[in-house]
């Protein structure tokens, strides 16, 4: 009986949990090591960002279940990501143009 | 009823369920959504910090990376090791009510508060520190006011900018922090109902979606950690 409640619910295995357990904490022991060493130019940022990403999708994907989730899960999370861009498109296309106009 | 067999007279008799829904499967989807609904408005919410954070740490680099060299990376580094753990831990709580080991459930919701609570302490010492040295912006604490004697500046960094960061510092890491305390609060209340027997594999949906809450607060710290502890730490010894 139980069976027609739980069907459509994806169960994690422990091992997995474990893995991403494991990542992440490699993730951050990167994100140490990689912040104190001098890279070029801007990838010092893009290195600790591109980290934070993985860390962060892989949080969502199996610790929040995202990936066994519905397709209405996908797009509500989907959403937020698009309007996060939007907020900072649109804020730096004004400050990073500022000056292209003599007029700062 | 005599068509025992559909699904709706069999979950009907559940008393988890709430009367507008049809089942427990469309009870649980929505809770799901609906948290999936407010995390949204969380990204946005703390999109705004982070977009303040980008933008002026474009615009005053040097300020930014001599302030950010004085918070301690170790406490940073220790706290987002403790969090990692607490997402973890609270993953197995939603694991163990899924396949119905209940002692496990309880045990693993009282890490997770624990981890919580450990977080806030390291992050108070933090504060504390800060206090000490004079780097609570404004004039908050009187005869305390904000004096960035104690930050080694870097060339071109202005003490203005350095109090700037440890605004958005301290806006950043606040939120924060006030998250993980009703985080802690929602989950105390969640080990209550558990020790009492309410979730199992059949319903656990209060369990799973206060875990998608923790979850997201620990991912608000992923991203702080490397953005606000380790931003200038590469230009520490060249100078």
């Amino acid at each position: 009986m139980s069976v027609l409640h739980t069907m459509s619910e994806h169960i994690v295995p422990l091992r997995i949990y474990v893995t991403i357990f494991l990542a992440l904490l490699v993730g951050t022991a990167l994100t140490v090591w990689a912040g104190f060493r001098d890279f070029p130019g801007q990838l010092n940022v893009i290195i600790a960002l591109t980290i934070a990403v993985i860390k962060a999708t892989l949080v969502v994907l199996y610790f929040m279940h995202v990936r066994y989730s519905s397709r209405l899960i996908w797009v509500v999370f989907t959403s937020a990501l698009f309007w996060l861009v939007i907020l900072f498109a649109l804020t730096f296309s004004d400050y990073w143009t500022r000056c292209w106009l003599p007029i700062c | 009823m005599a068509e025992g067999h559909i699904a709706t007279e069999h979950t009907a008799s559940h008393p988890a369920l709430q009367h507008h829904f049809e089942n427990l499967e469309q009870q649980r989807e929505a809770g799901t959504l609906g948290m999936w609904v407010f995390l949204v408005t969380e990204i946005m919410f703390f999109g705004g910090m982070f977009l303040a954070y980008t933008l002026y740490r474009t615009q005053y680099p040097q300020a930014f990376a001599s302030a950010s060299n004085h918070l301690s990376w170790q406490l940073g580094a220790l706290n987002t090791g403790v969090l990692i753990l607490s997402s973890f831990t609270m993953a197995l709580a939603v694991y163990s009510a899924q396949i119905g080991k209940r002692r496990n459930q309880i045990v693993c919701l009282a890490l997770t508060i624990l981890l919580g609570l450990t977080f806030l302490v390291v992050k108070a010492i933090e504060y504390h520190e800060k206090y000490v040295d004079h780097l609570i912006p404004g004039r908050l604490f009187p005869g305390n006011p904000f004096n960035p004697g104690k930050v080694h500046l870097l060339p071109g960094a202005s003490a203005n900018n350095v109090e700037m960061f440890y605004w958005i510092y301290f806006a950043m890491t606040g939120m924060h922090a006030v998250h993980m305390i009703i985080g802690v609060g929602v989950l105390s209340v969640i080990m209550y109902f558990a020790a009492r027997g309410r979730y199992g594999p059949e319903y656990h949906n209060p369990v799973e979606i206060s875990g998608l809450y923790w979850h997201f607060v620990d991912i608000i710290w992923i991203f702080l950690f490397p953005l606000l502890y380790l931003l200038g730490r590469h230009l520490e010894h060249g100078g």
